[in-house]
């Protein structure tokens, strides 16, 4: 069958959801029913063109930027409507499109206060169309565009939806991303200005940087920018305080989303366009992206040992999971960004879920408090046994998909890429290896204490403690069975990512130096910074600006 | 590494790794071993409940078809041992120049002539990443044979054991789903062609165990052993991740065009042939040391078997005794290639892994004498003859510990299984309050237990006597006629394996006397087990009485040539992907003196159990289980020493008190304390002072300035409240109208800058 797609899928897929928007916009707010029907038969629609796209994707060319449009758009600054899908993206908009049904499944009957579902739901599609944008937007502006796109909705979904301390929390969610997001636009319009380049394309400002004319010093900055913009989305250690507050504060589905796809974002910004536009920067940094990485994977850990709520723990979990992920990231490696983007959709899952769990609980208990929890099990055993496969999940156990993206990161930070200090990385991979045990630490834990024992005298015999409802399974199934289905065959999205992220990677990052020869070496004319030169062994590791 | 050529080899040059591709229909399709119990997990967890038996019957059949297709397997291996003449595969390497490439032409002398055996490896892609296909697959040879068929020999007793055992249970559909799910998870790991999927294996039956031994998780205790055991691995897992990531890229450093290896025949063919570098081998070996450390109980992460006894008994018998334990052993037999060169174990000088085997073989043993619950002895009693194999690994007697590690199955799940009998019987596992005189009331459970005993304790004829007299001469230190010979002569552990005879001989005594003689201490009328406890210890009990004739000793002049060494023919590998170790020459006189040694032990606590205590308890008139003046009333050491012991040599104080809290507790809560304080406190701080500059800037130059020259009184009241306000109420657009107009202004500056 014909690529019926091409040209105009990716459009349809990332505009559909404001489709669904307008009809809720003309649809009273009192027909909760029929917003509910509107937005689940949006979302799904957008499911099902994921769907479509996934089968026309071309898994030979996973390189190639596939259903690309490329058209005109803000003239006056040559920024072009450029949008496609490859490999490294499609993992993403697939999780992207298959949470937010679920989510509009999973708040069917149980909209948090103040219920007003019609506008809780058009912010979930507002949501989902900057999300879905974000992931295929292949011009600098648009990508700004999306990626601010996606901070509203979520802003107002804390700020009316949250908890008790909402206020507080989304503001501080808000201030803060915007605050990333500025320094990040800094970055770009530098970038855009500096090379002289015609275009806000991707590919554009890449080859514009690997010509020359950007030194080297003003890409270390540029760099930095970017890092600060997208650290602070992962998030990274130290510009994570946002996280566990906004976590915290977030009404269940707010909470999937969040772990589930916006953390992604900054991830995915590094892999997509720090790492392959200004890759010699990237080498200078490295080893700081590594640090604060493995920073994050011991100091959440520890964060997480101290925490009395379950929702906040599982947000302070992210902030070492996401430093797995960061690790990955920094190592510059082909591996490692296959095991970062393992790591972003297992994380996805797998978090998603227990923020899922964690709101299914809060709902029955009306706390999360840990120490009056106990014993779920026995009051609610589906329920109990789904928590305690999440967790093993979520502590990287082999044969579910969280080991993707553990295991991989560690490896890969043996040998990072050319240029990347190895000694120092060698370090890191320990402490990593260390931050395993502490994930199992916290999370049997928590398990301990949640779900085994005795109910707690408080909850013995409320009535209102039931197993899991069918909303529920429906919102669920299709989580855990991704999350084996990739543990035991993780090709599922290594087979998709992995031609891209090689092509994504500067040939001097990744070549093997002992399989060439020392002409072959020179000829590829790469900078000092990879510490390839003939005979130089002075890399310029430690000339990062710091 | 300097000095590197890339050969440009053909596929039947290069390194031989001992091999083959072909190999026989069962051979190449071993990986339906595991997928049978898989399935029948994922059956039972989906309709045990409504099965008439719960679900044990589908698991009973996956196992028990599984150990068909093991026994077969296994004939099929002796036939390929012997008469394949399949195609070596070659690897083709990157050569030194000016060394050769080791040995490694895969026909190096070995057991009964020089025919190498060649393991049948199949493989399947698993995944790509970094444009390199990752594979999974299995590598089949005489050790992946045997161990398939003691696990689902094993593990079928216990199956068929625990319907009786757990009968009753309220989650007696979940314990057979994961007892299926752990059949599974441990033959995946001993058919492991690479050593990714080994570590998936093996953290995958951990996560079993974790499950199992807390079974009756609503109790803490129960809940808090599992929670230990699970974390005391993570501990040495954390070994096994640098181990296998150094053995992958060590072994890439030699493969041109590829980054890294897991294949376990590649990674030992290369370690094997001296290619590798010793530092990394010294690494990974230390790391994958760890690892089996925590797995199989090795001194000092041994603390979380003794607590695992919490979970059912079929389960400690299957997993903490029989099985999973022995994973860190068989992983250290199946890399022996990189331990080998890693520890040097040929070079004769003590190695850290003979020294902590044999410091755990001791230690375990002493820790038994002062259990007072039976499977505690038992669980000391498994981390002693763990010790016992790991330490005949380090020495470099591999097929002694692998026929060590093969005749423990038989005999300790027996003793476990006997003791889930007397348990069974009396409601409870305290020897000294609930037990006594049960040989008259358990006849069956009295008979086999005594078997097995006899066999752990090592006389002869029974089967732990031969593997345990093998692990003797292998250590090389018996210099009395023959016996010599081995890797080195290792005098100390020598010494070690004769001292743990002896103790393994007197504690079992005590733990006999305590259990079936003297009067019964208990409550009630304790009865025999029924047919499906009674059989499966029988056929236990055979085993461990006929298991040590398949491996008699060369030269042992009452059998004929053709029945020695059997098991040593089939089992141990003669390939490239094994080091070259020579054997020690057995010797009549260590036979005999190791054999007096035991009664020796067994002469000592008899006298005091049967001889004192008894005379002690007539006198008394009750049944007593020490002597009311006993050494540790009479002599201060004995008691320090005792003390000592009772308290587990304080390393759970160490681990749970210091370590674990330590960083729970204060270490968790400084983290904490710092993000609160400190880092989040930055923000608020930055966006308070923010605000506050905003309200200056409004107040004092916006309205008092500009706007003042108009309207110079009143306004400037409003102030940082009403500016609160305007932030609280959510006007963040133009807050953000004001950083996009900050950005394009720094952008400006940053070009204008740089």
């Amino acid at each position: 069958m014909e690529n019926l797609l091409n040209g105009w899928g990716t459009t349809l897929a990332t505009f559909s959801p404001l489709v669904g928007v307008a009809i809720m916009m003309l649809i009273p707010g009192e027909r909760e029913h029929q917003h509910k029907m509107v937005a689940l038969v949006t979302s799904l629609w957008v499911a099902f063109l994921g769907v479509l796209l996934l089968i026309w994707f071309d898994m030979g060319q996973t390189a190639q930027l596939q259903f690309v449009v490329d058209k005109p758009w803000i003239d006056v600054i040559s920024s072009r409507y450029l949008v496609g899908i490859d490999g490294m993206s499609l993992p993403l908009i697939l999780l992207t499109m298959l949470i937010v049904p679920l989510c509009i499944v999973y708040s069917w009957d149980h909209f948090p206060d103040p219920v007003n579902p019609k506008a809780f739901l058009i912010l979930i599609l507002i949501l989902e169309t900057g999300m879905i944008g974000t992931f295929v937007a292949q011009d600098l502006v648009l990508f700004f565009v999306f990626f601010e796109v996606v901070l509203l909705p979520m802003f107002f979904m804390i700020a009316v939806w949250g908890g008790e301390d909402r206020r507080y929390a989304s503001l501080k969610f808000f201030l803060y991303t915007l605050f990333g997001s500025a320094l990040m636009l800094v970055s770009f319009l530098a970038l855009f200005f500096l090379t002289g380049a015609d275009t806000f394309s991707f590919a554009g400002l890449s080859d514009a940087v690997a010509a020359g004319g950007v030194s080297h010093t003003a890409q270390l900055w540029i760099f930095g920018g970017m890092f600060l913009g997208f650290a602070i989305k992962v998030p990274m250690f130290p510009f994570h305080t946002w996280l566990p507050d906004a976590h915290t504060q977030a009404p269940t589905v707010g909470s999937v989303i969040l772990a589930a796809v916006l953390l992604k974002l900054g991830t995915y910004g590094f892999v997509r366009i720090a790492i392959p536009i200004l890759p010699e920067a990237a080498v200078a940094w490295a080893p700081w992206i590594g640090l604060l990485a493995v920073i994050g994977i011991i100091y959440g850990a520890l964060g997480c040992l101290a925490q009395t709520d379950m929702k906040r723990l599982i947000a302070f979990s992210s902030v070492a999971h996401m430093g797995f992920v960061m690790l990955g990231i920094a190592t510059l490696t082909d591996f490692g960004i296959n095991a970062a983007i393992m790591g972003m959709v297992a994380h996805g899952l797998i978090t998603g879920m227990l923020f899922f769990v964690a709101g299914s609980v809060k709902e029955r208990f009306h706390t999360l408090e840990i120490n009056r929890l106990g014993g779920l099990l026995v009051q609610a055993p589906r329920m109990g046994w789904i928590f305690g496969f999440c967790v093993m999940a979520s502590l990287g156990l082999p044969g579910l998909a969280g080991f993707w993206g553990e295991f991989p990161a560690i490896l890969s930070a043996y040998q990072p890429a050319n240029g990347v200090p190895v000694e120092i990385f060698r370090v890191y991979m320990v402490v990593a290896a260390l931050g395993t045990v502490l994930a199992a630490g916290y999370l049997l834990w928590l398990l301990q204490r949640v779900a085994f024992g005795n109910p707690t005298e408080e909850f013995a015999e409320a009535p209102n403690i039931t197993d899991t409802t069918k909303h529920e399974w429906i919102a669920w199934a299709p989580l855990l069975a991704l999350i084996v289905a990739i543990g035991i065959y993780p090709n599922l999205v290594f087979r998709v990512t992995d031609g891209a992220v090689d092509a994504s990677l500067n040939e001097c990052l990744r070549v093997d130096v002992q399989v060439l020869t020392a002409d072959e070496v020179a000829a590829l004319g790469c900078s000092d910074v990879y510490g390839l030169g003939g005979g130089s062994d002075a890399p310029v590791e430690h000339a990062v600006g710091n | 590494m300097s000095n590197l050529l890339i050969a440009a080899l053909s596929a039947d040059a290069g390194l031989p790794l001992g091999i083959t591709e072909g190999g026989s229909w069962l051979l190449r399709n071993v990986w339906l071993i595991p997928l049978l119990p898989a399935l029948s997990f994922v059956g039972i967890l989906t309709f045990g409940k409504r099965m008439p038996r719960g679900g044990s019957e589908l698991g009973i059949a996956a196992v028990g078809i599984a150990f068909v297709l093991a026994l077969l397997t296994g004939v099929a291996w002796m036939d390929h041992r012997d008469n394949s003449h399949d195609q070596e595969v070659h690897v083709a390497v990157v050569q030194f120049d000016d060394h050769g490439v080791g040995h490694g032409d895969g026909s190096e002398e070995g057991h009964g002539g020089g025919h190498p055996s060649l393991a049948v490896q199949r493989t399947a892609v698993w995944f790509q990443a970094g444009g390199m296909e990752f594979t999974v697959g299995t590598l089949v040879d005489g050790l992946a044979v045997m161990m398939l068929v003691v696990v689902t020999l094993v593990s079928l007793l216990v199956h068929v054991y625990s319907t009786e055992y757990v009968h009753g249970d309220r989650r007696y559909t979940h314990y057979f789903a994961f007892l299926s799910l752990f059949s599974a998870s441990m033959l995946l790991l001993v058919v492991s062609e690479n050593t990714l999927q080994l570590l998936c294996a093996w953290e995958l039956v951990g996560v079993c165990s974790f499950v199992l031994i807390g079974h009756w998780w609503e109790e803490k205790p129960n809940s808090d052993a599992a929670l230990k055991a699970f974390l005391t691995n993570r501990v040495g897992d954390m070994g096994l991740l640098v181990g296998v990531t150094v053995l992958f890229f060590a072994a890439g450093s030699t493969l041109p065009g590829r980054f890294g290896s897991f294949s376990i025949a590649e990674t030992n063919a290369l370690a094997s042939s001296g290619m590798l570098s010793h530092t990394a081998l010294v690494v990974a070996s230390c790391g994958l040391m760890a690892a089996v450390m925590s797995k199989s109980g090795q001194f000092f992460l041994h603390t979380w078997l003794p607590d695992a006894m919490a979970g059912p008994t079929p389960v400690s018998a299957l997993i903490h005794a029989a099985t999973m334990v022995v994973a860190g052993v068989f992983m250290i037999a199946r890399m022996y290639g990189v331990f080998f060169e890693g520890f040097q174990i040929g070079g004769s000088s003590i190695n850290l892994m003979a020294f902590i085997g044999g410091l755990t073989t001791i230690v375990g043993a002493c820790m038994a004498f002062v259990q007072r619950d039976i499977k505690k002895v038992l669980a000391y009693s498994t981390i002693s003859q763990l010790g016992y194999m790991v330490m005949a690994l380090g020495v470099g007697a591999w097929t002694a510990a692998v026929f060590h590690l093969f005749t423990h199955a038989f005999f300790k799940a027996c003793l476990f299984l006997g003791a889930g009998s007397v348990a069974h019987a009396v409601h409870s596992f305290d020897m000294k309050s609930d037990m006594g005189g049960l040989r008259k009331h358990m006849p069956h459970t009295y008979r086999t237990f005594m078997i097995g005993t006899v066999a752990l304790a090592g006389l002869p004829p029974l089967a732990g006597f031969w593997s345990k007299d093998e692990i003797l001469v292998g250590t090389g230190g018996w210099g009395l006629l023959g016996g010599t010979g081995g890797n080195g002569a290792y005098t100390l552990m020598l010494g070690m394996g004769m001292l743990t005879a002896a103790l393994t001989a007197a504690y079992m005594t005590r733990c006999v006397y305590l259990t079936f003689f003297g009067e019964f201490r208990g409550h009630g009328e304790p009865h025999e087990s029924g047919p499906r406890i009674i059989v499966p210890l029988w056929i236990l009990a055979g085993l461990a009485i006929v298991v040590g004739f398949l491996n008699l000793p060369t030269g042992f002049q009452l059998a004929p040539g053709s029945l020695q060494e059997r098991f040593g023919h089939y089992v141990e590998p003669v390939a490239g992907y094994f080091p070259a170790i020579t054997h020690a020459t057995p010797s009549w006189s260590l036979a005999i003196v190791s054999t007096l040694v035991v009664i020796l032990g067994i002469a000592a606590s008899g006298y005091y159990y049967f001889v004192k205590v008894e005379a002690a308890s007539k006198a008394a008139g009750t049944s007593l289980t020490e002597l009311p003046d006993g050494p540790t009333s009479r002599y201060p050491l004995a008691a320090m020493g005792y003390k000592l012991l009772d308290n587990k040599y304080y390393l759970d104080h160490l681990y749970s008190g210091v370590i674990a809290n330590g960083t729970k507790g204060p270490l968790a809560r400084l983290a904490y304390r710092i993000n609160q304080q400190v880092i989040d406190r930055t923000v608020d701080v930055v966006g308070e002072t923010a605000v506050k500059a905003g309200t200056v800037v409004y107040d004092k130059i916006d309205q008092l300035v500009v706007d003042g020259a108009v309207n110079a009184s009143g306004r400037a009241s409003s102030g940082m409240g009403e500016e609160l306000r305007r932030v609280n109420s959510g006007k963040v657009q133009s807050y953000a109208a004001i950083l996009f107009a900050a950005a394009t202004v720094l952008a400006g500056l940053l070009i204008v800058i740089v």
